[in-house]
């Protein structure tokens, strides 16, 4: 009687376990950051009322992404930054770009509104070393005599996770900043002199909403919609420049895609007068020898789906796409680089 | 206690075999006698296998942080440097941090524990010691993240708007105190780390008190109020006194429990690999930098090990104050 009795209970947690784990044919995870995660999650819900398949994006920050592909947790990885090549050749990753955002300052100052601040990338850097501590600074009421700057202290927010955001940002002020570059440097994760940190884009994002004189960086999608004060930049060429689509697709249009190996292109500080100077692309990272080829396929797939329909998406996010050419080279190396255990390419079409 | 159950059934059946005068196979036959075995060896398996596994978190933990103590030597515990640009790591930054919001949390809550403590225990209403009783108990089984939740909706916001202004306001041109008071008013920082984490920490100093308290002879306190002394002077010179050293016990089992506190702090302490004098200023503990940055550390790198090594110490900060409450409390409370 109570052997049978345990022998039911056994069967049920076991066939309960088994019916839980099958999940539907087509799935696919991914983890990386939260620069693409707007985009990501608008194709995700568009592919699957288009094919049925779900697209399980986590966005846990670009280091963690990297992390989690190289130990082949997820389906595929998206990181901001590019891995370096020897990163790349030792975790068996390739690594492609989807689609171009741009990284933008906000503050949060009463009596100042979007794109009526100015200031110099020199500035900025200045303000995240802990150099310039208040609004009410002599270089910036020089630039900006037409708004009154409070004599309120300057709180910068930076991200607290390992984050490609924060690589591209650290790039920008080490490019026009000597003083950031031999101090502090630009990687995913650096040591700040000043501030406190934020989870995510989002969390910067709420974080400045929710701090008097704060400043931070966040990509534009969070900017925009959460109704935040951006303020205006000076480009390479000494012009100060708006954060319109025009202006990064200004600076898009300058990325040189045929030297870069790995698509590992630079887009910040590009010449124009035009460009914004923090725009970048951002990678998705798959394993060049997968050990469930069918959902790299399916990986492909989607991808390769957003290339083709997910434009109008992407573009009301505010992010740029990549020229044809671009994505044509993209479809080349999958065919090339993903192979499975007998050797024979993935990619199906 | 299976051993003794085990053997007084060995000694009824023999005891019944001597009066039969001839012992019987069927006699012999213990309904339990087979499963009996299995049931010692399970227990065994249970105790062994907490213990087994206490013995492999210390030593992932010591192994896994060793190559960060050998590059950095015993320097890396008090270093302030981390940089993962230039691949330095030092645990400075991240035990001052959880030392002082640990302290801080202690400063606030030990009033408001002996408080309530001697509430429930000498001036209630007995109608009402049971439901704020259980109130406090409700208190300790809040989730810790539900916690930081409560920090950074409500707590955040009142620090930034009501409270952090007109603190600097008032004391930031004061020349020593004004180190204290200094910084943006950005509602996060080590006092309201150190708030939010004395909120946890109550329940269990609290009850741990009551129990204290309520340990203390009538007799003696009988006395006290039959020569005169006012409920404070009893409560001051008598009961204090008399569980003196289980209390200092019972505040260092909340000490240690704040130590030990994620989420609710990740989300209010800044996260800044920096040590500053104010209330006010952004810093780190070793769990909240665990927490932002293990996921992001890959697997043998020196920040990885490093990490690792911050959970040692972490590790072993907590152990030396929990062994030292409870061997306060054990003698205290006879």
């Amino acid at each position: 009687m109570k052997i049978s009795f345990f022998a039911l209970a056994a069967s049920v947690a076991l066939s309960s376990m088994i019916a839980a784990t099958a999940t539907y044919a087509g799935d696919i995870t991914g983890a990386g950051g939260t620069f693409p995660a707007p985009v990501y999650n608008a194709w995700a819900s568009d592919y699957k009322a288009k094919t049925g398949s779900a697209v399980n994006y986590q966005a846990i920050g670009s280091g963690g992404g990297q992390t989690q592909i190289t130990n082949r947790t997820v389906d595929f990885g998206a990181s901001d930054a590019p891995m370096a090549a020897d990163k790349l050749a030792a975790a068996k990753l390739l690594q492609f770009p989807t689609v171009v955002g741009a990284i933008v300052p906000i503050v949060n100052i009463d009596g100042v509104a979007s794109d009526q601040l100015q200031l110099t990338g020199d500035i900025v850097a200045q303000i995240y070393l802990g150099k310039i501590t208040k609004w009410n600074d002599p270089a910036i009421v020089a630039l900006n005599k037409s708004v009154t700057l409070p004599d309120l202290d300057i709180a910068p927010v930076y991200r607290s996770d390992g984050s490609g955001t924060t690589f591209v940002f650290t790039s920008y002020l080490a490019g026009v900043s000597p003083d950031w570059k031999s101090n502090v440097g630009s990687a995913t994760s650096v040591q700040w002199s000043a501030g406190s940190g934020a989870k995510g884009n989002d969390g910067v994002a709420a974080s400045v909403k929710n701090t008097k004189g704060a400043i931070g960086y966040v990509e534009y999608a969070y900017a925009a919609n959460n109704g935040l004060t951006i303020v205006d930049l000076q480009n390479k060429a000494g012009k100060l420049v708006k954060p319109t689509l025009a202006t990064f697709t200004a600076a898009a249009a300058k990325a040189d895609w045929k030297d870069a190996k790995d698509f590992a292109v630079s887009m910040v500080n590009v010449e124009g007068d035009e460009a914004w100077p923090i725009v970048s692309t951002t990678f998705i990272l798959l394993p060049k020898d997968p050990k469930d080829p069918a959902k790299s396929a399916d990986v492909m797939k989607f991808f390769d789906w957003a290339y083709k329909d997910g434009s109008a998406a992407a573009e009301k996010l505010h992010y740029i796409v990549l020229p044809k050419d671009v994505v044509d080279n993209i479809r080349t190396s999958w065919k090339a680089d993903v192979k499975g255990a007998d050797g024979k390419s993935v990619y199906g079409e | 206690m299976s051993a003794i159950v085990g053997s007084s059934t060995d000694t009824d059946t023999a005891l019944a075999d001597v009066a039969r005068g001839s012992p019987s196979p069927e006699a012999r036959h213990v309904p339990g006698a087979g499963l009996d075995p299995i049931f010692k060896a399970a227990l065994y398996g249970c105790s062994g296998l907490i213990l087994v596994l206490l013995a492999s978190i210390l030593i992932l933990l010591f192994w896994g942080g060793w190559p960060a103590l050998a590059t950095f030597g015993p320097s890396f515990y008090w270093s302030t440097v981390w940089n993962p640009v230039t691949e330095k790591f030092g645990a400075g930054v991240m035990i001052y941090g959880t030392l002082f919001t640990g302290i801080l949390a202690l400063l606030i809550a030990l009033p408001m524990s002996f408080g309530i403590a001697f509430f429930l225990t000498e001036i209630a209403p007995v109608s009402s010691r049971r439901p704020v009783g259980m109130a406090i108990q409700l208190l300790a089984a809040v989730p810790s993240i539900i916690f930081g939740m409560w920090g950074v909706a409500a707590i955040i916001p009142l620090m930034a708007n009501y409270i952090q202004p007109p603190l600097i306001w008032i004391f930031s041109s004061i020349p020593v105190l004004g180190y204290l008071f200094k910084g943006p008013a950005s509602g996060l920082g080590m006092l309201t780390a150190g708030i939010i984490l004395a909120f946890m920490v109550i329940p269990f100093i609290t009850a741990m008190f009551v129990e204290i308290l309520e340990s203390v002879p009538a007799m003696l306190k009988e006395s006290a109020y039959g020569v005169g002394c006012t409920t404070y002077e009893v409560f001051r010179n008598v009961s204090v006194p008399y569980g003196r050293t289980a209390l200092v016990g019972a505040t260092m089992l909340g000490f240690g429990r704040a130590l030990g506190e994620t989420m609710a702090v990740t989300y209010v302490i800044g996260n800044a690999n920096r040590i500053s004098a104010s209330l006010f200023a952004s810093g780190s503990t070793i769990a909240s930098t665990i927490a932002n940055e293990f996921p992001d550390a890959p697997a043998g790198s020196l920040r990885n090990q490093s990490l690792l090594e911050l959970g040692f110490a972490l590790f072993v900060i907590s152990f030396i104050v929990l062994a030292i409450s409870r061997m306060l409390v054990r003698t205290g409370t006879k």
